[in-house]
């Protein structure tokens, strides 16, 4: 079944083409990999997905919804989560409220009842919060809920990302170089924690990443994007030794 | 010694109690002050100023501290108020026959200006930073301008002669009732909108929060209290007009918000009572009372030549008093910091019993 | 000449008087801005303190016109560079707010301070022997063209300086980008130290035409002129050298235009209108470009 589907997407920055003829088929439950050169589009693609850009031509629907149009928060209501490729925490708040803040589309109440404290707004804060406990302690943040998110080391900041990410209750999770900064043994680590959230939140997997160790390691899928173009698409191995790819992008020899 | 007390002061914030109690003493204070002139009539009406500005103050902080917005229209939307309070009790409600109708005009003035601060929230879906002060900056000179322009109104002379009909019960009646919105509006999904929206507007987004609902929100709660404390504002000073409101007066509610400090409600009444008693302080004539005890010989020189330029000399203080905070206090005395009774059970419990976890050992 | 046209080049020629004053004041919150992203809200009180200057060099020191003016300016651009360290230079990495904050405390203070030395308005005793000739019908004073080709020279040496010479390319430098600059080796602080002179210069050169033309001061006369500038600026694209001057002459136009149409009470209304629409429809005004927010 496909889940998110983009047919001839094209974006432009002024009269520049940043995306020139995106299409992207992703089935439920896979886990895909966006590979490409810098200034290939790749994060342009995750914008374009979760409404921080508006697409200038073509479309993108999320299981049949159409989702060019949409702003950001309406496309991450339909449980569309996403991270960053430079970490984007709410710096200054506490590290629970990071978490607490991507329940706002899931809990249910009205801004009177929030000012009235009446109705549903003690139990769906209760929820919130519950919810939010247990996403730190699957992430072994529990016992810094009370710190500044800004205090966090650097490994500990994107792991509270994944799991800011995972608060808006995700079917679809778009990770933007989640192995940036890792060196190899903590990129095992994230691989083999990679596949251990797809399982336990029943998740599909789009990622963006330099990492071919993490990409060709987990993905089931690549794709190669230069200019938002496909260039190539299939399985690690097809990719690996695709001419075109080692050509246009990865240079001369086989990779690994 | 100390740790123990403060055991005990933490212990009693968990009293369900407290507040009830602290609510009837208060209210009970504040009938009793006037009624039996247990304060003298200065002091009964600077507590009313203090009030007025907790008010102010609190209601400002939405939007400048918890959102990290730069709004200077607070002095606009407190124009709005209290000229829709004023002519409403002037000219439409038949308050000489029936004085119980003032709570009508105050909440009218109120929602009148909530209505405005709607359509300032507009402009700031697009608009951040230094260009959203410029707008509500702009908003505040055409709210002048066009009252400068009605002469029903006044026009630039304002309206004199207004009743008298803030009392000391009333403004501890809105102090209460715009601490407990703020802060609940805070501690809601809302008010974890607004902070996400000062932290990073573009992620708060991403992270499924609606910001333009939530700066709506904003806008028009602090708005309405803006407007709010502009009714009982005209109604104490007995006088309004445009340059009441002016550019000034939205200064004076800056200084008590950051040197109260950002983001807190504790904070803010800090601020505002702070500033609002060191003006009073430099009155020349409560300096010239307060020293009068010196001998002539020394009280007379100071006096021809200090004490009574102050009432000149403390409106260059209260600028440099600004200007001063942010360069060596950016955050203000209690900046992003809360007075522990303002921060409901729910929330000191999550934060807190994890905190203690920590001390145990992190992974 | 028909008694219309006399009476729009009389208007055109106010237009130019005053879209001249506000040109001076606007090149000041443009640089600062171009260089330092940050609104110089106290910029419209050197421009009173400028006008103050030439009311102390007039009738303390008894100077003609062209010291005035000189005195004026070195005063003024003295005043931004204290200004700039003393206030802003401490918190060029804070939040932009606390700097926002600052500037209007500063301009405050600044208003408050004259008020306290000089509580009753000032009058400016007439440095300049004012002739008035008759073109056609059209009254052109001596007083309305010196403002006016003294403004329009200041700019053109202001246009070469900003991108003919070394400080200038420097200035530009800067305000395209701040991390990689100072590796470059051109001195940041003296630079921002420069463009702070020379727009406060320009402000006092401002507050002499204006205090000139309109001879009664007061402490609180550059709170509204000063915002009239900043419209400009911001109407010629903040941050653009060339923008603010177009920008001030069309704020001068309209101005005169709507004081001729309606009562003069709606000039502020109608200029803060204008504000607020452009800054909702084109923030980055007539010359300036828009900035695409990288995420």
């Amino acid at each position: 079944m496909t889940l998110l589907e983009a047919t001839k997407v094209r974006h432009f920055f002024g009269g520049l083409c940043a995306v020139g003829d995106f299409n992207l088929d992703l089935h439920a439950g896979e886990l895909m990999g966006i590979i490409g050169p810098n200034g290939a589009g790749k994060t342009t693609v995750f914008n374009l997905i979760t409404g921080v850009y508006q697409a200038s031509e073509g479309s993108i629907r999320f299981k049949g919804t159409e989702l060019v149009g949409k702003t950001p928060h309406q496309i991450t209501a339909l449980r569309i989560g996403r991270t960053f490729q430079n970490i984007r925490l709410f710096r200054d708040l506490s590290v629970l409220d990071n978490v607490r803040i991507a329940h706002y589309a899931q809990s249910n109440y009205s801004p009177l009842e929030a000012l009235l404290q009446i109705g549903r707004y003690r139990r769906e804060e209760e929820r919130i919060i519950e919810n939010s406990q247990r996403l730190l302690s699957i992430f072994k943040l529990e016992t810094l809920a009370g710190e500044t998110a800004k205090n966090l080391p650097y490994g500990m900041q994107r792991r509270l990302e994944i799991a800011r990410a995972l608060a808006i209750g995700p079917e679809l999770l778009l990770l933007d170089e989640p192995a940036a900064g890792m060196n190899p043994n903590e990129i095992d680590q994230l691989m083999e924690f990679i596949q251990w959230i797809r399982q336990e939140f029943k998740l599909t997997l789009l990622l963006i990443e330099h990492q071919m160790k993490l990409v060709m390691g987990i993905c089931e899928r690549i794709k190669v994007l230069d200019f938002g173009e496909t260039l190539a698409e299939g399985p690690p191995e097809a990719i690996q030794n695709d001419p075109k790819v080692l050509e246009a992008y990865l240079g001369e020899g086989p990779i690994g | 010694m100390s740790a123990m007390l403060r055991n005990h002061w933490d212990g009693l914030l968990e009293q369900r109690w407290l507040l009830p109690v602290l609510l009837a003493i208060g209210f009970v204070l504040a009938f009793a002050i006037p009624e039996y002139n247990l304060l003298n009539k200065y002091v009964q009406l600077v507590l009313m100023y203090v009030g007025i500005n907790i008010i102010l103050a609190v209601s400002l902080n939405l939007v400048n501290g918890y959102m990290g917005e730069f709004s200077l229209a607070h002095a606009g939307f407190m124009a709005v108020g209290a000229y829709t309070a004023a002519l409403l009790t002037m000219k439409v409600l038949p308050i000489a026959a029936y004085p119980g109708l003032f709570p009508l005009a105050v909440l009218a003035g109120g929602l009148a200006a909530a209505f405005m601060g709607l359509i300032v929230a507009v402009p700031s879906f697009k608009v951040r930073g230094d260009y959203l002060a410029i707008i509500t900056l702009a908003f505040l000179m055409i709210v002048k301008s066009v009252i400068e322009n009605i002469d029903y109104i006044g026009g630039p002379r304002g309206i004199p002669g207004i009743k008298r009909l803030t009392t000391l019960p009333w403004v501890f009646f809105w102090v209460v009732v715009s601490v407990w919105a703020v802060r609940n509006f805070v501690y809601s999904k809302y008010g974890r909108g607004v902070l996400s929206i000062r932290e990073d507007e573009i992620a708060s987004d991403l992270m499924s929060v609606n910001t333009r609902r939530v700066k709506f929100l904003a806008f028009m709660t602090s708005s309405f209290f803006a407007g709010i404390a502009g009714a009982l504002f005209a109604h104490l000073l007995q006088f309004i007009s445009p340059r009441v409101f002016d550019i000034i007066k939205t200064t004076d509610i800056l200084i008590m918000v950051y040197l109260g400090g950002i983001a807190s409600i504790g904070g803010s009444i800090l601020g505002a009572t702070l500033y609002t008693g060191l003006m009073e302080i430099l009155r020349p004539s409560t300096v010239a009372g307060l020293l009068s005890w010196l001998p002539e010989m020394i009280f007379d020189p100071l006096n021809e030549y200090f004490i009574r330029h102050l009432g000149v000399w403390r409106m260059v203080i209260m600028p440099l008093l600004l200007v001063l905070v942010m360069l060596y206090w950016p955050r203000g005395m209690m900046g992003l910091r809360e007075f522990r009774g303002f921060i409901p059970r729910r929330d000191r419990e999550a934060h807190h019993r994890l905190k203690t976890l920590e001390k145990q050992g992190t992974p | 000449m028909s008694d219309g046209i006399v009476y729009w080049l009389q208007q055109i020629l106010n237009a130019l008087q005053l879209g001249s004053i506000y040109a001076l004041i606007a090149l000041g919150y443009t640089m600062v801005y171009g260089i330092l992203t940050m609104i110089n809200f106290a910029h419209g009180d050197v421009f009173m303190i400028g006008a103050f200057f030439c009311f102390l060099a007039a009738t303390a020191l008894g100077l003609s016109f062209a010291p005035t003016l000189l005195l004026t300016m070195l005063g003024a651009a003295l005043l931004g560079v204290v200004i700039e360290r003393l206030a802003y230079k401490p918190l060029r990495n804070a939040p932009r707010v606390s700097a926002i904050i600052t500037a209007l405390g500063v301009g405050l203070f600044l208003e408050n301070f004259t008020l306290a030395l000089a509580p009753y308005p000032k009058h400016i005793p007439p440095l300049l022997e004012n002739v008035t000739w008759n073109l056609g019908g059209v009254s052109v004073s001596s007083l309305q063209v010196i403002i006016i080709f003294l403004s329009l020279g200041l700019m053109i040496v202001l246009d070469y300086v900003v991108h003919r010479t070394p400080v200038g390319m420097a200035m530009r430098a800067i305000s395209w980008d701040k991390t990689f600059v100072p590796l470059m080796g051109i001195p940041v602080n003296l630079i921002i130290s420069i463009t702070f002179a020379i727009g406060a210069g320009l402000a006092g050169a401002a507050g002499t035409m204006y205090a000139l033309a309109y001879p009664v001061i007061d402490p609180y006369m550059g709170i509204m002129v000063g915002w009239k500038a900043f419209i400009s600026a911001v109407v010629g694209g903040i941050g653009n050298i060339r923008g603010a001057m177009i920008g001030a002459f069309i704020l001068g136009g309209v101005e005169i235009m709507v004081a001729a149409f309606f009562p003069s009470t709606y000039r502020d209304f109608v200029a803060f209108t204008l504000l607020l629409l452009l800054i909702v429809i084109r923030p980055y005004g007539i010359l300036g470009q828009p900035r695409i927010q990288k995420v």
